[in-house]
């Protein structure tokens, strides 16, 4: 559901309904097997799960906010994001546009 | 009867889990969060809990999509942890109590909250690392566990009115449990954050600072945010706190604050810890 909270996206029935492939998929790398059998053939483990298009390539480029805009969880994503060491600091930075250090670096100063 | 002793809140973040794992407590960076805990383990030693019953989200171990419930509670003699997705050591099982969960279960249908009961639940960072938190020291928890999930993944979520509920008939249904029992209420993670979108790493020290407040003497204060201004106050993830008001709405009589901490930011979180003890 786009909201008019900026930046945010809230993950109810319609993006549940619109991701559940790539949840699914995602969900599933809670398994070190199932880790390391995406990682062997990428292409062949997201058509087991039947992504779509946008998130077939979304996965691709590994890009968290076309992700979210096709349905991703980010607690499913950050299985996803897991299996390349990713954290969710990485993960912040990426969506944000930032150098990982800065978006660290930008918590750090809140806390001033 | 049982009785409750109190409620300790805490953040959950699953970097907590790891910094212990590789002994990070004393550096600067976590020292602030750490710190924090010696006087959570001398209330402890203190107060002596047979029991901890834990609220808390999963965050995909162990519910899915396929079938999502709104309050779930584990009815078992163990819980066991395992892989999330990143690797992490697997912590050892948690002894539960399937007697004390099921008069848990009949108290609260009774009392019209419908749960969803889990003979068998894997337990995630949001259960085991407040639990080693605790008890950082003990190789196996030393308390027996009740495992109770609340959906803060798939929107429509439960309300703060209806999750001040649900903790008061929690709190009842403990207290009328037959046995000799102290139990501790453990209300795991928030305060604000977000993980998810161009908002990532938003935090709002003045509303969490507003909630621990209101935690003490006033929960009620809060019942009445909807979801969507809870979202937009505390972020995403910051729902959370719906976990703190379960388990603060459990405590029935005088509540005293015996210790509290707020730190910004482990990862991408602020840190909240308070210690509330039930001087009923």
């Amino acid at each position: 559901m786009k909201t008019d909270i900026p930046g945010t996206v809230v993950f109810d029935g319609a993006q549940a309904r619109k991701g559940y492939a790539l949840n699914k998929m995602c969900y599933s790398f809670n398994s070190a097997q199932n880790r390391a059998e995406f990682l062997r053939d990428e292409d062949a483990y997201c058509r087991k799960y039947g992504l779509d298009e946008a998130q077939r390539d979304a996965i691709r480029r590994r890009h968290v906010l076309d992700l979210i805009a096709a349905g991703g969880n980010i607690y499913y994503l950050a299985k996803f994001a897991g299996i390349f060491g990713l954290s969710v600091q990485d993960v912040g930075a990426q969506q944000t546009g930032m150098p990982v250090e800065a978006f660290k670096a930008m918590l750090v100063a809140k806390g001033r | 009867m049982a009785r409750i002793v109190g409620a300790v809140t805490t953040s959950h973040i699953p970097a907590i889990g790891a910094a212990i794992a590789k002994g990070l407590q004393e550096e600067p960076y976590w020292k602030p969060f750490f710190g924090a805990f010696g006087a959570v383990h001398a209330w402890l030693d203190k107060v002596r809990p047979d029991a901890a019953v834990v609220v808390y989200n999963d965050h995909g171990l162990q519910f899915f999509l396929d079938k999502l419930p709104t309050f779930a509670i584990g009815a078992a003699d163990e819980y066991r942890n395992a892989d999330e997705g990143w690797g992490l050591p697997t912590l050892p099982p948690y002894r539960g109590d399937a007697a004390f969960s099921w008069h848990l279960i009949e108290s609260l249908v009774a009392d019209e909250f419908d749960l969803t009961t889990c003979q068998e639940m894997l337990v995630d960072h949001a259960f085991t690392v407040p639990l080693k938190l605790l008890w950082p020291r003990a190789q196996v928890c030393p308390v027996l566990t009740v495992p109770v999930a609340l959906n803060t993944v798939q929107h429509p979520l439960p309300t703060p009115a209806r999750c001040i509920k649900f903790g008061r008939a929690l709190g009842r249904a403990i207290a009328s449990y037959p046995e000799d029992l102290k139990v501790l209420l453990l209300g795991t993670g928030g305060l604000s954050h977000q993980l998810d979108g161009t908002r990532a790493g938003f935090i709002n020290r003045g509303f969490d600072e507003m909630c621990m407040a209101a935690m003490v003497d006033a929960p009620e204060a809060l019942a009445h945010y909807s979801i969507h201004q809870l979202v937009e106050a505390a972020g995403t993830q910051g729902v959370e706190l719906l976990n703190w008001l379960v388990a603060r709405a459990a405590l029935s009589g005088r509540v005293e604050k015996v210790h509290s901490n707020y730190h910004i930011p482990i990862s991408n979180t602020a840190s909240g810890l308070m210690v509330l003890e039930n001087r009923a």
